[in-house]
């Protein structure tokens, strides 16, 4: 099992949901972050006064799927939320030891 | 009898400007930073149960009491509003026909003024002042700067600034906008920056409270300017014109310097051309003619533009919501402006604006004004200040820990979204 984390912009959050639920994902927590990457953020103007922000929104989507899903994952995830621009996100992929289904304490990829 | 036209216009004129107040509150809040909000919104909310207590006791008499023999102030007669009603009683029983409204009406009205004036300073603190102070020197303020100012300018023929000096000021350029704007500059010097000051800039918490506040003073100040014709009348109605195409006007020129400048216009940026369109207005509002009041609107903007992302970065001073940018600045162009613009068959004094006569008799008038206002403005401020600096044992500000963690729960105890956990402080 792995651990997929893709960081992306958040007007990117609708479209890839729909991707994903097209692509069978089982499950996905989806939280508003916020977070700098190299670009280190954006310029606003308040009344002629120049307001940098370092500080980016993004959203995070956290899925766990089995090992042999993680490619194809990956690449339905760069295809919907790339635009090309800096600032389009990352993705992490980590190893998972253990799932739990709570309700009935199924262990492993059957618990997802 | 009273005319009741001009009568209920009074009234309803008067409700308008006491709604500005809360109006404001909304429009200084939204710009607040999000720990500071309700600290912000307090500090205009208080001045209804300040001044709206001090202008009783004293204010109203200080202001408009007396016999009006004396150009500096009004008198003691009227303390604690003493004798309205037998005043009212006595009016109403010999009144002479055409007497536009009964004159206990002004006791309301002229409060009205005060407290939105009062309210005006409190941008200049935000983010920093220990509330204890901010609430007694809106206290004193009202007292011994606002009453005497607006008996200088509105006290009848021997008052100084209005009468013997001859400058007009239709519904408060001297004394609601340069008072005001002036008070909050001494007072934002006189505090020092907020943490952090010109070295990071913050963005307004919430842009629709600062829209709702510029609505709010917008449909206000139609009852300040058109009410200050003091009748239902036609002068009444070219007020109430003139401030809706000067704001108009204002509100288009700062989008257009904004367009130039950074490349896109912004709401908040809209709301305060709006906002400057209203007080470049509001000296002349009664006495120029529509072309004139665009006119003015058009070049507020800029002027404030420039004073508020130049001027104060260039000196360093924190006005941190912009009280003098806006309305110490617009309030000083509009009078000059009237000087220049003022149509002669509609002045209170036999000058007429430059334009028109060639003569500058009333422009140097105006200036005159101006001059006097702040100097009488700055010199209290100043006294003042020392005083409630003193009984605050010389700490007019927050500590430094209760300046990071905000001024709602340091001053106040009160979070303005409890529920709400964002990084946007």
């Amino acid at each position: 099992m792995k651990q997929i984390t893709a960081i992306v912009r958040p007007e990117m959050l609708e479209p890839l949901k729909d991707a994903l639920f097209d692509a069978g994902v089982s499950g996905a927590t989806i939280s508003e972050v916020q977070g700098f990457g190299q670009q280190h953020g954006w310029k606003e103007y308040y009344r002629g006064t120049e307001v940098l922000l370092n500080m980016v929104p993004k959203v995070t989507v956290m899925m766990v799927v089995a090992d042999d899903h993680v490619d194809a994952l990956i690449e339905t995830i760069c295809s919907v939320a790339r635009t090309g621009e800096v600032g389009d996100g990352k993705i992490f992929v980590a190893p998972v030891d253990e799932a739990v289904r709570i309700r009935t304490g199924e262990r492993g990829p059957n618990a997802l | 009898m009273y005319d009741s036209g001009s009568t209920a216009f009074m009234l309803v004129g008067t409700m308008l400007v006491l709604f500005m107040t809360p109006g404001l509150a909304f429009f200084y809040g939204g710009l607040a930073r999000r720990k500071n909000v309700v600290n912000t919104m307090l500090m205009c909310f208080a001045v209804i149960g300040i001044v709206g207590l001090t202008w009783v006791l004293a204010g109203w008499s200080l202001a408009y009491g007396g016999d009006g023999t004396n150009p500096f102030i009004g008198g003691l007669d009227q303390l604690g509003l003493a004798g309205t009603v037998q005043g009212m009683l006595a009016e109403a029983a010999d009144v002479p026909d055409g007497t536009a409204y009964p004159s206990i009406v002004d006791v309301t009205f002229q409060m009205a003024f005060a407290l939105i004036t009062c309210a005006i300073v409190t941008g200049s603190v935000a983010g920093r002042m220990r509330f204890g102070a901010i609430a007694l020197f809106i206290g004193l303020w009202s007292l011994a700067v606002y009453a005497p100012l607006a008996h200088m300018v509105w006290g009848g023929d021997a008052s100084f600034i209005g009468g013997v000096i001859g400058a007009l000021d239709f519904a408060g350029g001297d004394v609601v906008h340069i008072s005001s704007g002036l008070t909050g500059l001494a007072l934002c010097i006189a505090l020092g920056a907020r943490k952090g000051f010109g070295l990071k800039t913050y963005r307004p918490h919430n842009v629709p409270f600062v829209a709702l506040g510029a609505g709010l003073l917008w449909l206000g100040w139609f009852g300040f300017n058109g009410a200050s014709a003091f009748a239902a009348d036609g002068i009444a109605a070219l007020a109430v014109l003139n401030t809706v195409v000067s704001s108009a006007a204002g509100l288009a020129s700062w989008m257009i310097v904004e367009r130039v400048a950074t490349g896109k216009p912004t709401l908040v940026g809209a709301c305060t051309g709006l906002v400057a369109g209203l007080v470049v207005v509001t000296p002349s509002a009664g006495f120029v003619e529509p072309w004139a009041a665009v006119i003015m609107g058009l070049i507020v903007s800029p002027v404030c533009y420039f004073a508020i992302s130049h001027l104060k970065a260039r000196f360093g001073y924190d006005d941190a919501l912009d009280a003098f940018g806006c309305h110490g600045v617009g309030g000083i162009l509009g009078g000059i402006l009237t000087g220049i613009f003022c149509v002669p068959e509609l002045s209170w004094t036999e000058a007429g604006g430059l334009i028109y006569t060639g003569d500058p008799a009333l422009l140097v008038s105006q200036v005159l004004g101006i001059l006097v206002t702040v100097a009488l403005v700055l010199v209290v401020d100043l006294v003042l200040i020392t005083v409630v600096k003193a009984l605050f044992r010389g700490r007019l500000r927050v500590s430094e820990p209760e300046e990071a963690l905000g001024l709602d729960v340091a001053n106040h105890g009160e979070s303005a979204y409890p529920a709400y956990t964002g990084l946007d402080s």
